[in-house]
């Protein structure tokens, strides 16, 4: 009967119980020829459990007891982290023992090296450390070769996990470069709104200062390509010589240059100052937004020995982007350019919501605050 | 196309965390032996850790002893209630490792392992393994106990009144008081529920701590919900004099202090509990309260440990993490985000009230709506509310 009444009475309890950090270790592996060199951050905690390390029994751990347990570690450690290739062990030894401090406290670092008989081609990971003691514990690894970083987390249920390494060969990081190029000007909105401002008089023209509609399509399509190729031209010079290090600015100047960038082109859409002279405000003003791709290109990560081959991977990967956008723009454009809906509608209130939004992102990037949610 | 789109946000923000918790450690090799890197729940000549280590060694010696099994199972459990450390819970889940996987394991197993899921928040697969457990054994108390409290997390209390009736004859006449004033106290009978704890309180003298821990944290909150501060004050103290670790008691007591502007009495209170999330959240409140300059520092370990929380897919924070985005982060967007994922799988006060102070925040008036129907269908009598509905309904919609 009481036992019953604890259940019940603990369970009302147990509700915002949930309140520490559970149990995860840290894996970094890295590839490199026949070899795998490993990082492994394992909390005292979980290893105090598993084998014991606070010798003298007074609830601390102190260096020197870690210390007289280092050879226990990786004994226990090692064998619970099976490093294959094509189906054969690679055998692996500690190398050194340190310690970390993660946002739950201390963990102790093991480094080690795994030795396979030739350079590895796949890689089959069998993890099983705490898991017999603590289901609920977790291995996040972070896998590196030649210069590509992989991530997988080790659980109960997915203990054993296969990777194949020539998959992640120079062709599938040069796609992965260029990916992240489409992706980058797909969700960066300053790049479209900054093209499409230029744009969007393409399929027009000035006559006594009033918006008359082309007559063919051929002038619209050279303006377009004019302007698109300035843009190119431009932003490719700035992303490669801010890539290899060559001119780099603050990113905080960067930032405010695009936006104000796009608040020009706008601007321009409603009172016009560099008619059929836009391609050069595309090729001055690319410059800048080519230092804005070569900071979120640095962000990713670069490989130092594959750098040529990511700069041109990720720039082809935002040029294929900006052509998928300019071939949805311009066909639609020429269909609506003759109607009024295109010159009121969406040429000058579109080109003023543009610079509004626009002016938005300048102050905020100027004074680095927020104002909108994206 | 939007839901790959998303998914693929998803995937590269945990492959991006992954990658930053590990690339930002700095390992080091410490000067001296005798520097202390880390400090252990319990000592070795704990008589916890002595009990439970021999029952570890019993255990493993026989890894099919189902008693062996279960007691173990059990203590682990109230380790973990103490102090909120889910380490706990997974030394739980080992002792039933035999028949964790099962679908059918013997009533005991199913109840325990349905105890250890709803910690985890696995409202589903417990109530899955409750019903089959009650269906075996239709007078298993401790089934119809967890059942009651799970209806009562997710508001059902039609439910759980009905689960605190099956008790009748199952259970003693104090247990069956004690569910069904719970239920009172959450849908519109508080005072009722004051009397009869109250009263069942001063009857039983020899009432065991634990049971006096628990009657006495239930009357402190329903003074407190019923406005009766310095009544409410003199019951968490009386059952912080109980000398109990519990971790609960210390996160609602610190609630209640944070309400009165107590802050400096949060961090009295709760200086030595950074270890655990959900007090550090409190104590780190007060401390910005106070302008300390500790606050910002306990910021950062709480964003840390959010994110490794997210890195290994868990979403046991969620409404602390909408706290977090609310009161530190400034970010009202998301901190309404996580308020409403949050409300959707728990509807207890506490829900309610974030859900409430986030769409304030938010000035977004329909989405307290779930929150406001929540509260005129519970009837829940509850002071903090009403400024919170007040402030609401002046809102635009």
């Amino acid at each position: 009967m009481m036992r019953l009444l604890m259940t019940f009475l603990l369970l009302l309890l147990a509700n915002t119980a949930q309140a520490h950090k559970p149990s995860d270790s840290y894996l970094i592996l890295k590839i490199d020829g026949a070899n795998v060199q490993g990082q492994w951050d394992i909390a005292l905690r979980d290893l105090d459990f598993a084998i014991g390390l606070d010798g003298n029994g007074n609830g601390e751990i102190t260096w020197g007891e870690l210390r007289a347990r280092h050879d226990a570690i990786a004994a226990y450690a090692l064998p619970r982290l099976k490093i294959l290739t094509e189906g054969e062990l690679c055998p692996s030894h500690a190398t050194a023992n340190l310690v970390d401090n993660h946002s739950d406290g201390a963990y102790a670092v093991l480094r080690f090296v795994a030795e396979c008989a030739k350079p590895l081609t796949n890689m089959e990971l069998n993890y099983s450390l705490l898991f017999d003691v603590d289901p609920q514990h977790k291995g996040l690894l972070r896998l590196e070769y030649k210069g590509t970083t992989s991530t997988a987390i080790f659980s109960p249920g997915k203990a054993n996990q296969k990777f194949d390494l020539s998959e992640i060969t120079l062709l599938r990081q040069f796609l992965d470069y260029a990916k992240e190029g489409v992706w980058h000007i797909w969700i960066g909105f300053d790049h479209i709104l900054f093209l499409l401002s230029l744009l969007l008089p393409a399929v027009l023209y000035r006559s006594k200062k009033h918006w008359e509609a082309v007559a063919s399509f051929k002038p619209a399509l050279i303006d377009v390509l004019k302007i698109v190729t300035a843009f190119t031209l431009a932003h490719s010079i700035t992303l490669t010589l801010a890539t290899l290090g060559v001119v780099t600015l603050p990113t905080r100047l960067v930032e405010s240059a695009i936006a104000a960038s796009v608040v020009l082109s706008a601007l321009n859409n409603v009172f016009p100052m560099f008619e059929g002279r836009r391609w050069m405000v595309a090729f001055a003003f690319g410059l800048v937004h080519g230092f804005g791709f070569a900071s979120v290109l640095a962000d990713l990560g670069l490989p130092q020995d594959a750098l040529l081959l990511a700069l041109v991977g990720f720039n082809l990967g935002v040029e294929g982007g900006q052509l998928a956008i300019v071939s949805a723009f311009l066909p639609i454009a020429y269909y609506l350019r003759g109607t009024m809906f295109y010159r009121r509608v969406v040429l000058f209130a579109g080109s003023i919501l543009i610079m509004l939004l626009a002016s938005v992102w300048l102050v905020e990037r100027v004074f680095v605050i927020k104002l909108l949610g994206f | 196309m939007c839901v790959h789109i998303k998914l693929f946000a998803h995937l590269f923000l945990i492959s991006l965390l992954i990658q930053g918790s590990i690339v930002s450690s700095s390992p080091f090799i410490p000067t001296a032996d005798s520097e202390v890197l880390e400090h252990l729940p319990f000592k070795a000549s704990d008589p916890t850790t002595r009990e439970l280590r021999s029952l570890r060694q019993e255990l493993s010696a026989n890894p099919l002893d189902l008693d062996k099994a279960i007691t173990l199972a059990k203590r682990y459990y109230q380790l973990a209630l103490a102090d909120g450390d889910p380490r706990f819970i997974g030394y739980a889940q080992a002792a039933l490792g035999p028949w964790w996987e099962q679908t059918e394991p013997p009533v005991a197993v199913m109840v325990q392992r349905a105890t250890l899921r709803q910690y985890s928040h696995d409202f589903d697969r417990a109530l899955v393994d409750l019903k089959l457990a009650i269906k075996l054994e239709p007078y298993n108390g401790t089934a119809w106990s967890l059942l009651a409290a799970i209806s009562m997390v997710q508001a059902d209390y039609v439910t759980a009144r009905q689960d605190c009736e099956k008790l009748q004859g199952l259970a003693s006449s104090l247990i069956v008081i004690a569910c069904e004033a719970t239920v009172d106290s959450l849908s519109g009978n508080a005072l009722q529920a004051y009397n009869t704890l109250q009263k069942t309180y001063t009857a039983s003298v020899s009432m065991p701590p634990r049971e006096k821990l628990w009657v006495l944290t239930r009357l402190a909150e329903i003074s407190d919900r019923l406005g009766h501060v310095d009544e409410a004050d003199s019951y968490f103290q009386k059952a912080l004099k109980l000398n109990i670790p519990d971790a609960y008691l210390l996160a609602v007591y610190a609630e209640f202090l944070l309400d009165e502007n107590r802050n400096a009495h949060v961090v009295e209170l709760l200086k030595e509990k950074e270890r655990s999330d959900i007090l550090l959240m409190r104590l780190a409140l007060a401390e910005k309260a106070l302008n300390l300059p500790k606050a910002k520092e306990h910021e950062a370990v709480i964003k840390a440990r959010f994110d490794a929380a997210r890195m290994r897919g868990d979403k046991l924070h969620i409404q602390d993490e909408s706290r977090f985005n609310l009161y530190f982060l400034n970010n009202t967007k998301e901190a309404l985000r996580l308020a409403q994922e949050n409300w959707r799988g728990q509807h207890e006060p506490s829900d309610a009230r974030m859900l409430l102070e986030a769409a304030l925040a938010a000035k977004d008036k329909a989405a307290a709506q779930p929150a406001l129907d929540w509260l005129n269908q519970s009837h829940i009598e509850d002071r903090h509310f009403q400024k919170l509905v007040k402030r609401i309904q002046e809102l635009k919609s």
